[in-house]
This record gives structure tokens, C-alpha cells and sequence, in this order.
């Protein structure tokens, strides 16, 4: 068994962690998108857009104030504030009608925000610098403590979402909605607002993960793409509106592409993914993390 | 929850007439003209019900009223204003509480979760809503042994009280109950009378839908009876009890 | 009126038919050619359109099947010799009908949206594949080739000129436009359509659904794929940028401008966004797709039916 031999460890062992890493920030997008998926039935193709405004404002934010949290925190308000506009303009109209056009409204939007941000910005990537530098020593292997830094904070925030949700009056109001849409009106719930609210938040979670994830690469218009394709990879699998699922097939599908780029290249790794959602939709097309199929 | 003295002010009862009424409003259903000019009337405090075979347009007309669906014409008043158009979260905080025909409990909220979404409104005191919870549980023990439990796992007769229970959480003043024996065994018939009973001491009006005609002759002061989308015939129930005519021609029971 | 409406169809297609083939006859060469593309998109667009427009499904996948025409035009062309046009034809025909009989056995049992993701991420599959094996397909560069003369062995040899490569594209859109029209109003179509209006219903009646998808997303790639073979009898290369997703969106976008579910609508939707594009290109360069995409947004909100059907009422009012 030469494989055997050729097995890379060390390198294992930094993927696993890559995977992790990367794993979480694709949790805290995909959680955006299920969320909104799950209490209005719309998948917003412009996602990934939220993600690369919030990473834009954070780079000016810096260049401003030399603060990288508090770059974090007006990035994302200003997605959920952005959010919530298009919400209000774009999709409260189309809401009744169709799931067809709000696949369409929202990837119109999704080429308008990207020119625009190419428009504005020009098509060379922009820096968000670490907030701080150093690694830590994990058995004999140095790790850079930022990477780790943002699997806990993504893993906070959408914990902490947990937990709003869980207990809260706006999370009661958020849970009745996305299960009975019209008896959460009966019963007062000011649905409308609980709407705007939850895709304002959504999206807000996009644009921390922007943040989040600038300092690894560049900030550039297209970056959203190859986010909202595996976002949606990972809703599929992890379950449409399960905010558990999408965690865990969040981490499972990076960690596959984790270890897949160990011996092809990157974009191939990332068929790893496209393989595992086709599976997916084939055998358990309800979720590959939901615990019945209903 | 107790609206005697509110009810009994002259000023109050002056004001406004009934507390809700229905002026001949049609409804359409894509291209099905589902209700031909609905009229009826509640007054506070009052059971009055609305008998009909399936499919007249019963649960339209609850519906109508709660703003689950738009009048093409004529018009909803409740406490003498015009409520047409209005988004029904407003309705129910303005006192118009809904009870569908299937239950319609939140699944995946407990019964505790699925009463307070009817307790989170504006000016409720915190002491207050532990009073409601707790009065819920007084009238309902069975939901009080399951306050943790998720609400999909009750059974049907025990999800129907959740549903009431929830409802009354909102501290209405009218509550709309479509069919509340559906599916129900006969026993549990008897507790929903109860149920009503309780609702009327609180001084809550009730408009109540149902197929039960014993149960609605005995709970209501006035029926009205739905034929094709329209008010066929209203009558005081204490004449329909003495008269079975009336219900042979209108139920064919 | 009814009875007025065909001869009003046939005559206005008549005058549409003449002018573009006189077309190249008077127009410089410049635009002489981009009209020939306008038609090859407007056969991509017609194409998308009998999912979109008359199945009422999102395919975000075309790109996949052009792409694999093309490419399988571009195969036969290297290697044949002399380059045949009939092996470019046959090879990216089979070659889309494989790649849509394969997406087609995965997406049709899925609903709109996860349709419409699953058809993106087969594009992207092709995508990398095509990309990345550079010693089959020439990865990131794609392949040139000449241009074969159209000929039949053994009768005759005609070298194309740009007007005689015109008139072939013309015929064969046209052609291709007349079986579409004629498929759409076939019972065929009829079926497609319910299935657009009413899913549940149609199942309902006994049809099987499944199976009309699959044929739909078949009969939708085929032609995808015969537009993909035009383009490289046109340009004389293949590339990989071809086959990425927002080839896929850009045809969405003249499908919903044009008016989806009348195919000439798409057809419309194509020439004017390729004649924006170009005279936008003028003055913003790019970012022509940002006036173009609220446009679209616009359309989407409050012209559902697109260009074509707001004219169309307009017109019978």
C-alpha cells in the first residue's frame, strides 16, 4: 500500500483544521440563507453578495478607524440595514407570487450588486489586514491563531442565534412564523416586520462572514460566488431551515474539500461538494442531517 | 380578562352598537363566488352561531372577519369601525381572536411557547402575563401537564384546547371558533361547552361555527343559519329548540 | 379575429424572414456578423425558453449544454479530415443530448429552486472538468479550428463566407424555430404548459411527470447544444468561459426581458441586450450589466410578461 506512505499527516492534520475553519465561516453564511429559506420560502440568490458588501465596508471601515471589530460590527449592521431595504423594495412585492420570480429579482440583484461593487471598486482585491497575527502550536505544527479566532467567533454568533431563538420574545415570534405563517398573524405576531427582521439579520450574518473571511483572501467583487454555491449545497444537505443541519453539513462538506485538495487541485476539490448534494438530492432530498426523513 | 364592567358603562354600550358586524360582504376564491352577501351581528359579551352544511362558506366568513381574506364588497366593523384591509396581527391585537378549524397549534412550540405567542403584546405587564399562564392552566390541567412538551405531540382533543387557551391569551374581545368539535369524541364535546361557558363568564363574545347543532342550540342565544354564502335564517336558540323544522330545512339533519 | 391571427403571424414572419436575409447585404460587415450572433443566441434563448417559459422551470444549466456543443463541434473539427460539418453537427449534438439526458435524470424529480441550483452546479461541474483538463479540452485557452467548407463528400464543396454562414445559421434557426413553435402547440406542449400552471393538478390527471420533464430538459439542450455547434462554426474557437454559470444567467436574463413562454420573446430579449451591451459598451464599458440588471429587477417586479407581452397587450388594446 504506497498510499499508505504518501499519506501526508502533517498535512491531515492542518487540513482537518482548515476544514474546520473554513467550515464554520460556511456555517454562518448558509445559516443566513436557511433562515430565510425556512420562514419565507425564499432563496436569496444575492447571498453572496451580502457577504462581499459587508467585507467591502469592513475594508474602508479600517482604512477609517484602524479597527478591525469595529469593522465587524458596522459591517454588519450595514448588511442587515442593506437587507432589509432590498427586502422592503425587491421582495415584499413579490412574496404571494411564484417562487420563480424571486429566483429571478434575486439574481438580477445579485449581477447588480457585483457590478456595482466592480464599478465602485475596481476589479483589484483589497486587504483586510488580520487583527492580529501569532499562531499557536498544535502538537508539533504552527496553526495561525486568527483562523482559529474565526471559527469561534462564527461558532458564537450562530450560537448565540441559537439561542435567541430558543428563548426571546423575537425568537418565539420567528419559530411560530416559519411554522405557521398566517396563525402567527392570527395571534398578533406583527409577521411583516418578523420578515424584514429575519432577512435583515440573515444578511447581516453574511456580511460578518465577509469580514470574517476577508483577511484570508482578497476582497474582491466576485467573491460571493463560490459562497452562495456551497451555501446552498450546504442548506440542502444540512436541511432547508434547520439552523443545526447546515452547521454540521457545513463542516462535513469543507472538510471533504479539505482533504480532497490534498491530491487534486482546489477547484477540482471543490466537486467534492457537488458530489455529496447530488447524493443528497438522489437518496435523502430532505436533508442529509435531518434525523426522519418527512 | 374580565370585560363585566367594561361592558356594563353606559358610555361603552352606547358607543358602539354591536360589537362586531358583518354587512353583506361577498368573497371570491379565484373565480368562485364563495360568499353572496354576508349580514350578521354580535354583541359584546354574546355566543351567537352560525350553523351550515359544509362548504356554504362558514369558515370564509371567520375568516373574513379575522382578515385572513379580503371582501370584495360589503364591509367588517368591529367596535363601529371599518376593519376591511386591516393586517389581521392588528385585529388580534385589537381583540379579534381566531380559532381555524384545524387547531393549527405550532408544532414545534411547546404548549408554554405556543400560549405566550399570543402574551408578547404591547402593554401586557409581566405580572400580568404569569396571571394569564396561569389561569390557562387552571382552566386546561391537561395543558398544564404538558407545558414542556412540543405541541405536535397532543392529542387532537388536547391540541384543541391549546388552540382555545392560546386564543384567549390574546385577552379578546370576540373569539371565532370554526368547528371546534371536529374530530373531537363525543366527551370532550361536553368540555368544549364547557370551555364556552367559561368564555362567556369572562365576558369574551364568541361567534361559534360548527355542524353540532345540539351543542350550538345550547351554548348560543342566537343562531344565524348559512345557506350557498348567504344568511338564510337567524333565530333566538331558545325558539330552535323547540322547533326542529327549521333545522331539518336548513341541515338536512 | 381569430381566424385573421395565423395569416397575421405568417405575413409578419415572411417580412422578418426577408429582412434578415437581405440583411447581410446591406449591412456592413461588422454588423453583419453580430446579427449572425444575435440569431445563434436567439437560438440559445428559444431553447431555454421551452423549460422556462413553458415548463416553468428555472434552468440556471444552459451554458452546460452550448458549452458541450460547442465543444463537440470543436472535437470533430480537429479531428476530422477535411473538417466535416456534419460530424460537427452530429458530434455536439450528442454531446449536449449526453450532458442533458444526464442532468436531466438528476434535476427533474427537484422543484424550481432546487432545480434551478442543481442545473448551476452541473454547469460548474462541466465548468472545472472542461477547465482543468487541459490536454483534452485545451483548459483555460479552449481550441481553435477552422472552419469547415459545407459540403457533401463525393458532390460538392462550398467554402462559407460570412453571408452564406449567415444564410446557413438563418435556415437553421429558422427551421428550428418552426419545430419548437409546432412542439409547443402540440399536445406535447399543452402538457408542459400544465405542468407549468399546476403541477399538482396535472400529476393529478395521470400524467407523469417525470417523464414530460425529462423530455423537455432533452429537447432544451438539444437545441442549446445546436446553438453551441453554430457559434463555433462562427467564431473558429471553443472556450471554457463558455460553459460558466453566467453564460446560463445571461440567457435567463433574455428569456424574462424578451417575455418568457412566447419564444420569439427570447429571441426578441437576446438582440436587444447584445444590441445594449453594445452600444452601453460605448460609455460605461463593463458595467453595462448595472442598468441592464435593474432593468431586469424592474421587468421581473412589474413586467412579468417581459418585453413581448407588454407589446402584445398594448398592441391589442
Amino acid at each position: 500500500m504506497e498510499l499508505l506512505h504518501a499519506i501526508p499527516f502533517d498535512q491531515i492534520l492542518i487540513q482537518t483544521l482548515n476544514g474546520l475553519v473554513s467550515g464554520m465561516i460556511l456555517a454562518l453564511v448558509a445559516s443566513g440563507l436557511t433562515l430565510i429559506f425556512g420562514i419565507m420560502d425564499v432563496v436569496n440568490f444575492a447571498h453572496g453578495e451580502f457577504l462581499m458588501l459587508g467585507a467591502y465596508i469592513a475594508v474602508f471601515t479600517v482604512l477609517a478607524t484602524h479597527s478591525f471589530w469595529l469593522a465587524l460590527i458596522v459591517a454588519s449592521l450595514g448588511t442587515g440595514v442593506i437587507g432589509a431595504l432590498v427586502y422592503l423594495t425587491t421582495l415584499r412585492p413579490l412574496l404571494g407570487r411564484d417562487p420563480l420570480t424571486t429566483i429571478l429579482a434575486t439574481f438580477g440583484l445579485s449581477l447588480v450588486l457585483q457590478n456595482y461593487a466592480l464599478w465602485q471598486f475596481g476589479p483589484v482585491a483589497r486587504k483586510i489586514p488580520e487583527p492580529f497575527g501569532g499562531s499557536i502550536t498544535l502538537f508539533y505544527l504552527d496553526y495561525p491563531l486568527y483562523r482559529l479566532l474565526i471559527a469561534a467567533l462564527s461558532a458564537a454568533i450562530i450560537g448565540g442565534f441559537w439561542l435567541f431563538l430558543k428563548f426571546g420574545t423575537w425568537g418565539i415570534w420567528i419559530r411560530a412564523t416559519t411554522q405557521d405563517r398566517v396563525m402567527a398573524q392570527a395571534m398578533g405576531i406583527p409577521v411583516p416586520w418578523v420578515l424584514a427582521g429575519v432577512f435583515a439579520v440573515g444578511s447581516a450574518m453574511a456580511g460578518a462572514s465577509g469580514v470574517l473571511f476577508g483577511p484570508l483572501v482578497g476582497v474582491d467583487h466576485a467573491m460571493g460566488f463560490d459562497w452562495i454555491l456551497r451555501a446552498f449545497i450546504v442548506v440542502v444537505v444540512g436541511g432547508m431551515g434547520s439552523l443545526g443541519g447546515s452547521v454540521l453539513a457545513a463542516i462535513f462538506i469543507s472538510l471533504l474539500e479539505a482533504y480532497a485538495s490534498l491530491w487534486v487541485s482546489p477547484a477540482q476539490a471543490g466537486i467534492a461538494s457537488f458530489i455529496v448534494l447530488i447524493l443528497t438530492l438522489l437518496f435523502r432530498p430532505t436533508g442529509l442531517f435531518v434525523a426522519t426523513p418527512k | 380578562m374580565t370585560h363585566v364592567a367594561e361592558a356594563s358603562h353606559p358610555e361603552t354600550a352606547a358607543k358602539h352598537g354591536p360589537l362586531l358586524k358583518v354587512e353583506a360582504i361577498h368573497s371570491y376564491y379565484g373565480k368562485s363566488h364563495i360568499l353572496h352577501g354576508v349580514s350578521l351581528e354580535v354583541g359584546r359579551g354574546e355566543v351567537v352561531g352560525l350553523l351550515g352544511r359544509n362548504g356554504v362558506g362558514k369558515s370564509t366568513t371567520l375568516k373574513a372577519i379575522a382578515g385572513l381574506v379580503h371582501p370584495s364588497r360589503g364591509r367588517v366593523l368591529f367596535e363601529g369601525e371599518t376593519v376591511n384591509g386591516v393586517p389581521p396581527h392588528r385585529l388580534a391585537r385589537a381583540g379579534i381572536s381566531y380559532v381555524p378549524e384545524d387547531r393549527r397549534i405550532f408544532p414545534l412550540l411547546t404548549v408554554t411557547e405556543n400560549l405566550r405567542t399570543g402574551l408578547d403584546r404591547r402593554g401586557v405587564t409581566a405580572s400580568r402575563k404569569k396571571e394569564l399562564l396561569e389561569k390557562a392552566y387552571g382552566y386546561f390541567p391537561v395543558l398544564s401537564e404538558r407545558r414542556n412538551q412540543a405541541g405536535g405531540t397532543l392529542s387532537g382533543g388536547e391540541q384543541q384546547m391549546l388552540a382555545i387557551a392560546r386564543a384567549m391569551m390574546l385577552e379578546p374581545k370576540i373569539i371565532l371558533l370554526d368547528e371546534p368539535t371536529e374530530g373531537l369524541m363525543p366527551r370532550m364535546v361536553s368540555q368544549i361547552r364547557q370551555i364556552i361557558d367559561v368564555l362567556y363568564r369572562e365576558s369574551v363574545a364568541v361567534l361559534l361555527v360548527e355542524q353540532n347543532v345540539p351543542l350550538t342550540l345550547a351554548a348560543s342565544r342566537r343562531v344565524y343559519f348559512l345557506e350557498k354564502g348567504e344568511v338564510r335564517h337567524h333565530a333566538m336558540a331558545s325558539e330552535l329548540r323547540a322547533d326542529d323544522d327549521v333545522i331539518h330545512r336548513y341541515l338536512g339533519v | 379575429m381569430r381566424d385573421r391571427q395565423p395569416i397575421v403571424f405568417w405575413t409578419g414572419f415572411a417580412i422578418v424572414l426577408a429582412l434578415l436575409i437581405i440583411a447581410p447585404l446591406v449591412l456592413p460587415t461588422f454588423w453583419g456578423r453580430f446579427l449572425t450572433e444575435i440569431l445563434i443566441w436567439g437560438l440559445l434563448a428559444m431553447s431555454s425558453d421551452i423549460l422556462i417559459g413553458y415548463t416553468g422551470m428555472v434552468s440556471f444549466g444552459h451554458s452546460a449544454f452550448f458549452g458541450l456543443g460547442m465543444y463537440g463541434a470543436a472535437f470533430a473539427l480537429l479531428a476530422t479530415r477535411p473538417p466535416s460539418l456534419w460530424a460537427a453537427l452530429a458530434a455536439g449534438l450528442v454531446a449536449a443530448a449526453a450532458v442533458a439526458a444526464f442532468v436531466a435524470y438528476f434535476s427533474t424529480r427537484l422543484r424550481d429552486i432546487y432545480f434551478a441550483i442543481t442545473t448551476l452546479i452541473f454547469s460548474q461541474i462541466f465548468y472545472i472538468v472542461i477547465f482543468t483538463w487541459t490536454e483534452l479540452t485545451g483548459g483555460e485557452n479552449g481550441l481553435t479550428f477552422s472552419r469547415p467548407a459545407l459540403a457533401i463528400p463525393g458532390l460538392f464543396s462550398l467554402r462559407f463566407t460570412p453571408m452564406t454562414l449567415h444564410w446557413f445559421v438563418l435556415a437553421i434557426v429558422i427551421v428550428s424555430y418552426l419545430l419548437l413553435r409546432r412542439i409547443t402547440q402540440s399536445p406535447f406542449g399543452m402538457v408542459l404548459q400544465s405542468i407549468r400552471e399546476n403541477e399538482a393538478r396535472t400529476r393529478a390527471i395521470g400524467y407523469s411527470i417525470e417523464r414530460y420533464k425529462i423530455v423537455a430538459v432533452m429537447l432544451s439542450g438539444l437545441f442549446a447544444g445546436l446553438a453551441g455547434v453554430l457559434y463555433a462554426l462562427q467564431n473558429q474557437f471553443a472556450a471554457p468561459n463558455f460553459v460558466f454559470f453566467v453564460l446560463s444567467g445571461e440567457v435567463v436574463i433574455y428569456n424574462v426581458i424578451g417575455g418568457i413562454g412566447t419564444l420569439v420573446g427570447p429571441v426578441v430579449g437576446a438582440a436587444f441586450f447584445l444590441l445594449l451591451r453594445e452600444g452601453l459598451s460605448r460609455f460605461f464599458t463593463e458595467y453595462y450589466l448595472i442598468p441592464v440588471g435593474l432593468m431586469f429587477i424592474a421587468i421581473v417586479i412589474f413586467m412579468p410578461q417581459g418585453l413581448l407581452g407588454f407589446a402584445r397587450r398594448w398592441l391589442n388594446r
